[in-house]
């Protein structure tokens, strides 16, 4: 019962960094109705830089803002370098557009920092909290740290004039234009936003996974069907997605077949899932107009 | 998107001009193929070799974009049949001494079962929810090829190694030269097939269904058997094409076949150019050449050279090199005064 209520826990812990992945997701996806797969590959260069910093000398917290600071400007000028001028392009050229962004930024941070795996430095004591013995102290940081970036985000969207403005942008671009809101800036925030939040996710993650160009793959794939089991319509169905992925690839992995296939039995299940309920499990279904 | 699909541009150009085009076409294409029989004995056996690496891709490229491209459904799996091909000719090769060529046919009805079963729940998701479940079958394939209880089959990690096939009748040229033509063969009569299937009343049929679902269906198009076949066909292309390379590379092994050969596809897919057969060839000669050309120009960061390659494509050819192609030949002024 012990063993199985690690799990669950440690499960959560990693389930929150697939949340914020997934959140990213959705982020872009309501804004733009893409799939971003750059995101995940976003988050690792961000934790690259974090990691640099630190090593620099810098104290983890500060280092930790910096980073969020550049990867908010650094999402800001992606969107406006690279996506802004595929506007109009067909989606899957957009989808093109991203896979090569993805192997521009592996490639990149394989280049500058080398392959070789990195060790990255937790924030938390690595004494277990009380001594207990279900869950380590970066597990429940990482918990905590997700559930404080959603809820400043979920204060940001519901109670500040801007957030509303990007909720507008989002929902209906043209009347948003027409009463003064500047659609182009608020898809640019959207992307600055969720290249942040992609890096508080890949710092909380470095220290489980080590830091290497790939670490990131497996968690966007994760953080993708996170989103899209929730729905990837609705950004809270998305973070409960990302717990219920995180607890149920750790289940399965530890008591039904073992960590080789793992991966491919979560994702099976959540493929079934959605054979059941196509839109998601908290998602909008659409009715199309004949 | 507003491209007009080939079949339809087929049936509007019918007609006195069509038909003298047609001749000009055929003769281009008569060309064309005489440059590919000839092209082996002019290059090096690695680089034929790698030419038919290049159009087992064209195959399977066709077959993705008889599925994206024509049909709109987004496949990022398409790896998966391309494994179950070339394992099922490496399987039939050595362990039950079939020949090579025999063991094509097989790979391409494995195939086509193989998608049609899996177009059946895939018929359920749309869009995004597709290309996940497509990718869950492309991130779940080298792990089932490594499956222990399949080991005396697959060969586990290491894989199967085949031998190269020599040309029959005692041709003189080199192996690398015959399996070239003989590819070069197999892929021209897929290239024939395809276009026949999608200029008749089923291709414009699998088109409708991707331009308009309600309205194909208004129309006594059965949408889901439909939907399935093209899978099914899809994959049967593909898999023809996974047995072409693994008689081509001699050796197949689970990880050969990840997740990134399905993003290949894909990316050779829509540069190539969605719904257009030639399309197809264009993507191939990319996703084989373009990471080589890549690698000499940085061998620090290829794939970031590959990536500026792959977003500058997408620039300048949104609707991919067929689309490029298809509008810079309307722009020729002895194409105006012909069409008058």
């Amino acid at each position: 019962m012990n063993a199985l209520l690690h799990q669950i826990l440690s499960g959560l812990a990693t389930g929150g960094i697939y949340a914020s992945v997934a959140l990213a997701l959705v982020m872009i996806h309501q804004a733009t109705h893409l799939v971003n797969f750059a995101q995940g590959e976003m988050a690792m260069f961000s934790t690259y830089i974090a990691w640099a910093l630190i090593e620099g000398g810098m104290p983890y917290w500060d280092a930790f803002a910096l980073t969020i600071l550049i990867s908010f400007l650094g999402g800001i000028v992606i969107e406006r370098v690279v996506i802004r001028p595929m506007a109009n392009a067909p989606v899957l050229a957009s989808v093109i557009v991203f896979i090569g962004l993805l192997v521009i930024l592996n490639s990149v941070a394989g280049w500058i920092f080398t392959y070789t795996v990195k060790s990255f430095p937790s924030p938390f004591p690595a004494e277990p909290l009380w001594n207990n013995s279900y869950i380590s102290t970066h597990e429940l940081g990482a918990i905590g740290v997700t559930l404080v970036v959603l809820a400043l985000l979920f204060i940001f969207f519901r109670f500040t004039l801007l957030g509303l403005a990007m909720r507008a942008a989002a929902e209906n671009p043209v009347s948003s234009r027409l009463v003064g809101i500047r659609v182009g800036w608020m898809l640019a925030l959207g992307w600055g936003l969720a290249a942040a939040i992609g890096a508080v996710a890949g710092m909380m993650v470095a220290p489980i996974v080590f830091l290497d160009p790939n670490m990131m793959s497996g968690i966007l794939l994760y953080g993708f069907a996170a989103a899209l089991l929730g729905g990837i319509d609705n950004p809270a169905g998305a973070v409960l997605g990302g717990f219920i992925v995180g607890v149920l690839e750790n289940v399965v992995g530890a008591y039904l077949i073992g960590t080789e296939l793992k991966l491919t039995v979560a994702l099976v299940v959540i493929v079934g899932v959605l054979t059941l309920k196509p839109s998601g499990l908290f998602g909008r279904v659409l009715v199309s107009r004949v | 998107m507003s491209a007009t699909s080939e079949p339809g541009r087929a049936i509007a150009a019918a007609g006195e001009a069509g038909a003298a085009r047609r001749a000009w076409r055929g003769a281009g294409l008569a060309l064309l193929l005489l440059a590919a029989v000839l092209l082996p004995f002019l290059v090096s056996s690695y680089h034929a070799f790698q030419l038919t690496l290049a159009l087992a891709y064209a195959i399977a490229l066709l077959g993705l974009n008889m599925l994206t491209g024509y049909n709109g459904q987004i496949s990022l799996g398409h790896g998966a049949f391309y494994a179950i091909g070339a394992y099922i000719a490496a399987i039939l090769m050595t362990q039950f001494d079939w020949p090579y060529w025999a063991t094509i046919p097989v790979a391409g009805l494995v195939c086509l079962v193989a998608g049609f079963l899996f177009g059946l729940p895939a018929l359920r998701l749309e869009g995004l929810y597709l290309a996940l479940a497509t990718f869950a079958l492309a991130v779940a394939t080298p792990q089932l090829l490594k499956y222990k209880h399949l080991e005396d089959w697959t060969g586990g990690v290491q894989g199967i190694v085949i031998t190269k096939p020599d040309p029959p009748f005692g041709l003189p040229i080199s192996q690398d030269q015959w399996l070239y033509l003989f590819t070069l063969a197999v892929a021209v009569l897929m290239f024939v097939l395809a276009h026949n299937l999608l200029r008749g009343r089923i291709g414009r049929a699998i088109v409708a269904i991707r331009d308009h679902p309600v309205a194909a269906e208004t129309m006594g198009i059965d949408n889901a058997i439909y939907k399935s076949l093209t899978f099914g066909v899809s994959a049967l292309y593909t898999g023809v094409a996974g047995a072409l390379g693994a008689i081509a590379v001699q050796f197949v092994a689970p990880d050969s076949f990840n997740v990134f050969l399905s993003i290949s596809f894909l990316v050779g897919v829509v540069v190539g150019g969605l719904a257009s057969i030639s399309g197809a060839v264009y993507g191939a000669l990319f996703i084989q050449f373009v990471p080589n050309i890549a690698d000499d120009i940085s061998k620090a960061a290829p794939w970031a050279i590959y990536g500026v390659f792959l977003i500058a494509c997408m620039y300048l050819m949104p609707r991919g090199v067929a689309g490029f192609v298809q509008s810079a030949a309307a722009r020729l002024p002895w194409r105006e005064t012909k069409k008058g």
